[in-house]
């Protein structure tokens, strides 16, 4: 069993295509993993691999997805990690899942998430928080927490999970794995149970980057059913390069200084890769993104503002939880009182409050603001660069509970990737070391639709920086 | 004078249309009109979690094509809004709506300028069913979200309007408009065409605008000529006693035609409109544009105006065959058809037709356009008196069939005096009724309609009026 | 910073029920977490457009074609209370 689990996606799926390998013990090794979790990284597993695509005639050959509870399955419980949602089935498959399932990846089950993808740590779920393979008392980043966590630990060998501010970056940072935040409209929203619709975007967590840029391959493309969807316009590939020779990196003051939050450990890991990175043949230079500071400013009120909007369907009529009251207006609130965690209350308040007349122009419109100037800011960078590189996290993973309290801290943890979606641009998260024993990330990031060139510099990276960690797949 | 007559109201309408396009607004459900409930929903019009909408190709379409017809100025780019408040019939939380980029702005339908047209997705149906046991026994509604999602206009006047009778000749004026554009069914009573009036009240030819009241709830022409007279009556009164109109929004009680505040006050609207992240900009290409205008038919009022001045028609007649679709296409294709002269023809079809069909669309009757065109021309041409072919009518309007046909099979040709049949029968009434015949004699006017009424119950209508009386004064020799 | 009063109007737009301890609370993160937001107001942003739509994207429209609608049971079924076909609710105003 080891054996099998030990393999990458890309290899496995070879092995099931070639006729080496029964994509049904594939799938019975996951199964088995994942039911055995340990570190409530799923909340869902699957019996079997259903009967979808002929795995020894699909691309990705049958092996099994972990998807975010938020993608919706039909007859398979999707909650979003919220307790307004438990049990819910929904009717109909998010377009995603189902283009993974038909290129042949079946589900294995649903993974943990911060309550409708709000928070950085997966500690805001309704179910519990999940645990970090490599140290059970800190979080695994979030809130794709419970897909960074299953694909670092081998319960799953590949996830997919969603990215608004980070979501799908920090977690895989913190978990030590690869994961991609693509261009908004590249992989089709419809299905995903919305946070921030602006902003949020499907992406892979894998454990290399090969295996990342294969799973990507087959969820991209445009879909009718989500008009901000748009053609990839061109093939996606595997990544193969081992050098960086030309390549012009970047490196945004405003992302990488003390301002930044940046602790020493991180910096070095970030250091020591830049040097690296020249040794491979890249130039590496300043840039200035002089609006990044106030992105996590602009993010705190777009996102919040739209996810108030995204979250009045909660409403106890049609499905989910129903608190009953003496009136209608009782029901709501009992209903979504009950059903809210703390941080979605405080999401949908500050939200709320940045729409409400009087204060739109001041918060929500001057945030829009921001936002064009930031993707200015990334478009000069650009002319200069091909890539901008980061810390994808400042810290490492932090222990459970440890900025609970605290909103504020906790949302800085996404200061160096919060950037990218507000500007609708891709950026990729690859482990670069450890530090005081856990996982450190390094963001790439690049022009719309600039993937194939973020993965094949990341592949690059991630050749020279060798990082292992088979060490905590069990 | 009282001081009433120093007052004067300013109304603006507000109209929301459904389109009658084949799906919703925003999803691929097929409308509906009285089917079972909750038989054409998707997770897109039950505001399922991570279900996303799609505008709608055609509503786009039919929208530009009433920004057209209303001469409004049609925008390059427009977006959509979320308008966001709780209520069951809304399944989202929020109304996707257009805000401060509406497709069309400007524009007037006759002298009522446009402010704006905009589209939007219709709310779900709420029926009231009274207690129920299921939530503590106090009262409950099911909701049906058949309706909800189906794609709304909205068309909003500029406060033009001076009082309710112009107010609802206005509506009816817009409804026939939009029924000619055949975007819509435009019945009010199924509510595929509603209204909420605003109202306010001031002192006449003063600049500024009084108070305004938003009147909801009028489903019919009728009750919106009421429901505006009413509130004008009750913000006049407030104001001939020196009080304050309040602005509210009130809800119009046909039965006791009264008015009564719909919301209460403490719920102060904050709608938190907010561009729509799930929908892209529509871009409006000068295809579109141009398919649009190729749609475009003949509108109402330009048909009345054509009517008059090209037919002659008296601008009553004309009206009224522009604004009843029905009976103005049936007019023209019996114009087309024989040399039948526009006016009678058009009294015909407006007086008699209509008459003798109540209801019913004179295209699916048994009247073809051609046969009424020849009836006619036969009682231009005196071959039939219109008495008579108002009895050829009657066969028509139950068997169809030729009218010459009608008029030989039932003996029915207008008599002249050429054979002498006429003064025969002239000569036996005289003879029958000394009576008459001598008061006639005597100066008495009047009295010849007995002699008159003899002889046409004699001749079955066929005689023709004129020519009786003229053989009666004859006979008579006066 | 937002008062409390501001926290109990937000929260009813929100149709939230918050307790006593969550008013007060909500007011001292939320003040907080606005405290920070509020830089962006330093920011001279005269005649910089906003962005709501981040991809340059128009058209993408669907055609008039209807697609199959869901069966009521299955849609009744996740629903909290169901009468006559339909979803029950406490009445508006009642
Ligand atoms: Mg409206
Ligand atoms: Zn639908």
């Amino acid at each position: 069993m080891t054996e099998i689990t030990s393999l990458s996606a890309f290899e496995a799926a070879e092995r099931v295509r070639a006729g080496e390998l029964a994509p049904a013990e594939l799938f019975a090794a996951y199964r088995d993993r994942a039911a055995a979790d340990e570190l409530n990284a799923f909340l869902w597993v699957a019996d079997d691999a259903g009967d979808g695509a002929d795995p020894a005639s699909s691309p990705l050959g049958g092996v099994p997805v972990a998807a975010k509870d938020l993608f919706c399955t039909e007859g398979i419980p999707s909650q979003a990690g919220s307790r307004i949602l438990e049990g819910y089935r929904p009717p109909y498959t998010a377009t995603v899942v189902s283009r993974l399932a038909d290129a042949g990846a079946p589900l294995l089950g649903k993974t943990n998430q911060d309550e409708f993808a709000m928070g950085s740590s997966t500690e805001n779920s309704g179910y519990g928080p999940t645990l970090n393979p490599w140290d059970r008392t800190r979080v695994p980043g979030g809130s794709s927490g419970g897909s960074a966590a299953a694909v670092a630990a081998g319960l799953a060998p590949w996830a997919i999970g969603t990215d608004t501010g980070g979501s799908i970056r920090q977690p895989a940072a913190l978990c030590g794995i690869v994961g991609l935040k693509p261009t908004y409209g590249a992989c089709s929203r419809y299905g995903m149970i919305a946070f921030a619709s602006s902003l949020d975007q499907a992406g892979p967590l894998a454990r290399d980057v090969r295996d990342a840029a294969l799973l990507f391959a087959h969820m991209v493309g445009r879909d009718p059913r989500d008009a901000t969807s748009l053609e990839f316009p061109e093939p996606v590939r595997l990544p193969e390069s081992e050098r960086l020779d030309g390549l012009r990196l970047g490196v945004p003051e405003e992302l990488s200084s003390d301002a930044a939050g940046i602790e020493p450990g991180v910096r070095e890991a970030f250091e020591a890769s830049l040097q690296l990175a020249e040794e491979l043949g890249a130039t590496v230079q300043a840039v200035q993104l002089p609006h990044a500071p106030h992105a996590l400013s602009a993010y705190y009120l777009i996102a919040p503002a739209e996810a108030s909007s995204n979250l009045a369907r909660f409403d106890g009529v049609r499905y989910g939880l129903r608190v009953e009251g003496e009136s209608l207006l009782e029901m709501y609130e009992r209903t979504r009182a009950a059903g809210f965690g703390d941080e979605a209350k405080r999401r949908i308040m500050l939200g709320t409050y940045a729409l409400s007349s009087g204060y739109y122009d001041a918060y929500y419109g001057r945030a829009q603001r921001v936002r064009t100037k930031i993707s200015e800011d990334f478009r000069a960078a650009f002319e200069q660069v091909d890539f901008v590189v980061t810390p994808t996290s400042p810290t490492v993973a932090f222990p459970l509970g440890a900025k609970l309290d605290d909103p504020l801290a906790m949302y800085l943890n996404d200061y160096c990737t919060i950037p990218m979606p507000l500007a609708g641009i891709p950026a990729i998260s690859i482990p670069n070391g450890l530090s005081e024993g856990l996982p450190v990330g390094l963001q790439l990031a690049g022009p719309a639709f600039s993937e194939n060139g973020l993965l094949d510099a990341a592949h690059a990276l991630e050749q020279a920086i060798g990082f292992d960690g088979s060490g905590v797949r069990g | 004078m009282s001081p009433a007559a120093a007052l004067e109201a300013v109304i603006g309408l507000e109209i929301h249309v459904q389109l009658s396009t084949r799906t919703k607004m925003f999803c691929g459900c097929a409308l509906s009109f009285g089917d079972p409930p909750n038989t054409h929903t998707c997770p897109v019009c039950l505001g399922l979690p991570g279900a996303l909408p799609v505008a709608n190709a055609r509503a786009v379409h039919d929208a530009l094509l009433i920004g057209l017809a209303l001469g409004c100025d049609l925008a390059p780019r427009s977006i959509f809004h979320r308008k966001n408040y709780f209520y069951p019939d809304l399944p989202k939380g929020y109304q996707i709506s257009q805000y401060d980029q509406p497709l069309c702005r400007g524009g007037h339908l006759g002298d009522v300028r446009i402010h704006r047209v905009h589209m939007e997705e219709d709310a779900a149906k709420l029926v009231h069913i009274g207690a129920s046991g299921r939530i503590h026994g106090s009262d409950a509604s099911v909701v049906d979200f058949n309706r909800g999602g189906t794609p709304l206009v909205e068309v909003v006047s500029e406060p033009d309007l001076r009082s309710p009778a112009q107010a609802r000749e206005w509506l009816e004026l817009l409804a026939v408009t939009l029924r000619r554009l055949g975007v819509s069914d435009v019945r009010m009573e199924e509510g595929s065409l509603r209204c909420d009036a605003n109202v306010s009240v001031r002192q006449a030819g003063a600049e500024e605008l009084g108070v305004k009241t938003e009147l909801k709830n009028m489903n019919s022409f009728r009750f919106i000529e009421r429901g505006i007279e009413a509130e004008i009556e009750r913000q006049s009164a407030i104001l001939e006693a020196g009080g304050e109109v309040e602005q509210e929004t009130l809800h119009f009680d046909p039965r006791a035609a009264e008015l009564t505040p719909l919301r209460s006050k403490e719920e102060a609207h904050d709608y938190r409109y907010f561009p729509e992240p799930d929908l892209i900009p529509i871009d409006v290409t000068e295809e579109m544009i141009a398919a649009a205008r190729a749609a475009l038919p003949e509108l109402p009022a330009a048909r009345a105006e054509r009517f008059q001045d090209e037919l002659g028609l008296h601008p009553d007649t004309a009206r009224v065959l522009a604004f009843r679709l029905e009976l103005g296409d049936y007019f023209e294709t019996a114009l087309a058809a024989d040399g039948a002269e526009a006016q009678p023809l058009a009294n015909w079809v407006v007086n008699e037709l209509v008459g003798q069909l109540d209801d019913v669309d004179p295209a699916e009757s048994n009247v073809a356009p051609e046969a009424l065109a020849r009836l006619v021309a036969m009682v231009e041409r005196k071959e039939v008196t219109a008495g008579a072919a108002k009895q050829v009518l009657a066969r028509l309007v139950a068997d169809g069939g030729d009218p010459a046909a009608i008029v030989e099979a039932e003996d029915l040709a207008a008599m002249g005096g050429d054979d002498g049949a006429l003064a025969e029968i002239v000569a036996r009434a005289i003879e029958a009724d000394p009576d008459a015949a001598d008061k006639v004699r005597g100066g008495n006017a009047k009295a010849i309609g007995a002699l008159v009424g003899a002889v046409m119950r004699e001749t079955k209508g066929r005689a023709d009026g004129g020519e009786v009386t003229r053989l009666i004064r004859e006979q008579l020799a006066l | 910073m937002i008062d409390r009063a501001e926290v109990l109007h937000v929260a009813r737009l929100a149709r939230l029920a918050l307790s006593e301890e969550d008013v007060e609370r909500m007011a001292r993160e939320l003040s907080a977490v606005l405290d920070h937001i509020e830089r962006i107001s330093e920011l001279d942003l005269e005649g910089v457009p906003p962005t709501s739509h981040v991809i340059d994207v128009a058209g993408a429209l669907r055609e008039d074609e209807p697609q199959p609608s869901l069966p009521r049971d299955v849609i009744l079924e996740q629903a909290p209370a169901v009468e006559d076909g339909g979803f029950l609710v406490p009445s508006p105003g009642g």
